[in-house]
């Protein structure tokens, strides 16, 4: 059992970073050959093609056991996801190298490869063969996936007739089928409702006590400390802690806490927007100071996003939202300009926008915001995971009471009051007066 | 629990003892084809051509009828125009079978390169997520073509018995043509699909090529048009040997050359096996950029 899995030794993937415009990475024959010229004279003036370039993973090293189950953590952006890709060989590194001893499968969502216009029974097989089943090992398995699924009656409806929840529990079983002797997983478990995460994280774990060697990449902090052997954090494409499980939820908890209470932007390349506003800084205030990013349930929050416009000038018509996730990514609630009616007409060029929040409604847990601002109607700045924050248990109903943390994530102010309801008799002769 | 220096030490090892199934490195220039790895994929390219075409076939109201009767009102029209009101020649065979015996070859050709042209970008989300050999994608795109084919081979051979062409033993080399169509259709489907993935405007360029194709090659009309001092020139269309070869093999007409054979399969090697090199040197990069 102590022979290893999977070697990773320096390994490292740079992209170019697209241009602002920016969601268009292909290129276009007539753009390439304009830009010729442009590019030879840059080629002869800095004796090298200058493309501006970022690290999206940096000098990995890790090595994994066989049978050991490696959660790695990190935020968005920290190279979680390219280092699962190229693993999975999906893309390639740019440096180092990978060694990897078995067969690899790789979930890096649910349901790739179904089609809405095939029917269960015909999604199950081009699934199968898209994560690497033969068409035999499918068939052999059949029965298996679809009894895990609960799709018995629906095989031969278009899958695009299930309801979401039949539609997920047939992906993942299809790719819980698996039988690799590696196995990649992606925040498959961020989909779905508690009763589906709850099946694949059984699922999981019975693979991880089978011997597997599993991968398990996550914003669940509870499902890496409880699922996994061993944790590795990333931070901006680095490995910054590799340990236990448990060593390595508690150093990303801390590394979070000692991000201080304002958080600096300016270095976030993963942004995206035409550049008119740029969010440069956003910190918490609270009603009770002096603990950085952790705030109580039911006092008031006040969220500071800095912001610097591309010009001098004024900027018009600006809408700003700031939803909130939680630790699984979940979306939790948007505080969003055009909710609440306020779109500012103005603003100045260099400024903060405060976002009040008079009593926190979020129980206790960890929870992070997007920034994202619309200026004229273009999409002007988007940071996603633009700074987490922690929230720990208050007194949110002045009762002294904490809610019990199985009733999801809201504190809900609420009242509670009875009347008497007339006889019985009575209440049916007003019913037929009326 | 995993320190690094304890780990390293116990790697060298069972390291050694068990070969690598993988090793992930950075690639550089040419990779080989790695037929064997596309070999262990073969159920895969199955089913994503039973894909397309179910999908295709599911998603219109009258299906099969479409793929029927596409290519039998193109051949009525072009056999009005040429036929009727031109006056060309079509070497002795009923117009209308004529151009059909053209239309048949062509159009399995032209949309093999229609569908593998754009197969990875409609496949990007695949593409992304999982890995599997990226031949696959256009290989099976083109493979989906084959079913349209044969509805109208079938058309075809209706015809044939209601047009009373003598059957005769050169139907048997119809699959050889096939052979040599398929051929082409692969490379030029390589080179299209992969080029399309780092310039999108193929996708535009794409109809355009394919109608321009099909007027430098003899399908609506027939070679013995082309001046006999040309006609050389003229063979170095990959196109012209598999649609006249069709033309041959159906009806028995047509100006049919040994030379025009060997020039198809000629360039219809060297462009599958330049786009295989090609795409799997352009492949690298399709996650990073779809």
């Amino acid at each position: 059992m102590t022979e290893i899995a999977l070697q990773v030794a320096g390994l490292g993937k740079r992209y170019r970073i697209a241009h602002r415009s920016g969601t268009r990475r292909y290129r276009t024959l007539r753009e390439d050959m304009l830009a010729l010229p442009r590019r030879a004279w840059r080629l002869i003036r800095s004796g090298g093609l200058g493309h501006e370039t970022f690290w999206a993973l940096r000098d990995v090293s890790f090595e994994l056991k066989q049978g050991e189950v490696l959660g790695i953590i990190g935020r968005n952006g920290a190279g979680k996801s390219t280092l699962l890709k190229i693993l999975a060989r999906i893309t390639q590194p740019t440096t180092g190298q990978a060694v990897v001893y078995g067969r690899v499968g790789s979930l890096l969502e649910v349901g790739t490869g179904f089609h809405p216009e095939l029917t269960g029974r015909e999604n199950i097989y081009l699934s199968g063969a898209v994560l690497g089943m033969t068409r035999r090992e499918v068939t052999r398995k059949f029965d298996e996936i679809v009894a895990f699924a609960e799709v018995e009656k629906f095989l031969d409806i278009p899958a695009k007739h299930y309801s979401s929840g039949m539609y997920m529990r047939l992906a993942f079983a299809v790719a819980a089928h698996l039988e690799p002797e590696i196995l990649l997983v992606d925040e498959v478990l961020a989909v779905g409702d508690a009763e589906f995460q709850k099946k694949c994280l059984g699922k999981m774990s019975s693979v991880a006590r089978a011997g597997r060697t599993v991968l398990f990449v996550s914003h669940n902090l509870v499902a890496v400390a409880s699922l996994c052997h061993s944790g590795l954090v990333l931070s901006e494409g680095q490995g910054v802690f590799h340990g236990s499980a448990t060593a390595a939820v508690e150093h990303y908890g801390m590394a979070r806490q000692a991000t201080s209470r304002v958080t600096d932007l300016r270095s976030r390349l993963d942004r995206s927007g035409n550049g008119r506003l740029r969010f440069v800084s956003v910190s918490f205030r609270t009603a009770h100071p002096g603990e950085g990013n952790v705030i109580r349930s039911g006092v008031s929050l006040v969220v500071a996003a800095a912001y610097e416009a591309e010009s001098a000038e004024p900027l018009r018509n600006v809408t700003i939202s700031i939803p909130f996730y939680g630790a699984s990514g979940q979306a939790v609630f948007n505080c969003w300009t055009r909710l609440s009616g306020r779109d500012f007409d103005s603003l100045p060029a260099r400024g903060v926008i405060f976002l009040e929040i008079p009593r926190m409604p979020l129980r206790a847990g960890l929870y992070s915001i997007n920034l994202w601002c619309e200026v004229n109607g273009l999409q002007a700045d988007w940071i996603q995971e633009a700074a987490q924050l922690e929230v720990e248990e208050g007194d949110f109903y002045g009762t002294g009471v904490v809610a019990p943390d199985t009733y999801g994530p809201f504190l809900v102010e609420h009242r509670f009051r009875c009347e008497a309801l007339p006889a019985a008799g009575e209440a049916l002769v007003v019913k037929e007066g009326a | 629990m995993a320190d690094a220096s304890r780990s390293s030490e116990q790697a060298a090892g069972p390291a050694s003892r068990r070969p690598p199934a993988l090793v992930i490195r950075p690639s550089r220039g040419w990779a080989s084809l790695d037929l064997r790895e596309l070999w262990k994929y073969r159920d895969l390219l199955f089913i994503l051509a039973s894909r397309d075409v179910k999908l295709r076939y599911k998603q219109t109201a009258l299906g099969v009828i479409w793929v029927v009767l596409q290519p039998l009102a193109a051949a009525v029209i072009f056999a009005a125009i040429f036929g009727a009101l031109a006056r060309m020649p079509s070497d002795g065979a009923p117009y209308v079978l004529f151009v059909l015996s053209g239309l048949l070859p062509w159009n399995f050709f032209a949309g093999a390169l229609q569908r593998a042209g754009n197969s990875l970008v409609a496949d990007s989300r695949l593409i992304s997520k999982v890995y599997f050999p990226r031949l696959i994608i256009p290989l099976a795109s083109t493979a989906a073509a084959l079913v349209d084919f044969a509805v109208t081979l079938a058309v075809f051979g209706g015809l044939m018995l209601a047009f009373q062409t003598p059957l005769t033993w050169r139907l048997l080399t119809v699959p050889l043509f096939l052979a040599l169509t398929l051929l082409t259709a692969v490379g030029m489907g390589l080179w299209l699909s992969a080029l399309n993935v780092q310039y999108r405007d193929f996708a535009y360029a794409l109809p355009f090529l394919v109608q321009v194709w099909m007027y430098a090659s003899p399908v609506v009309y027939a070679t013995s048009l082309i001046p006999a001092g040309w006609r050389q020139l003229y063979s170095l269309n990959p196109a012209v040997g598999f649609v006249e070869g069709f033309r041959w093999a159906l009806l028995g007409s047509g100006t049919l050359t040994v030379g025009m054979v060997v020039a198809t399969l000629g360039i219809g090697l060297a462009i599958s096996v330049s786009g295989a090199y090609v795409f799997r040197r352009i492949e690298q990069g399709f996650a990073d950029v779809l």
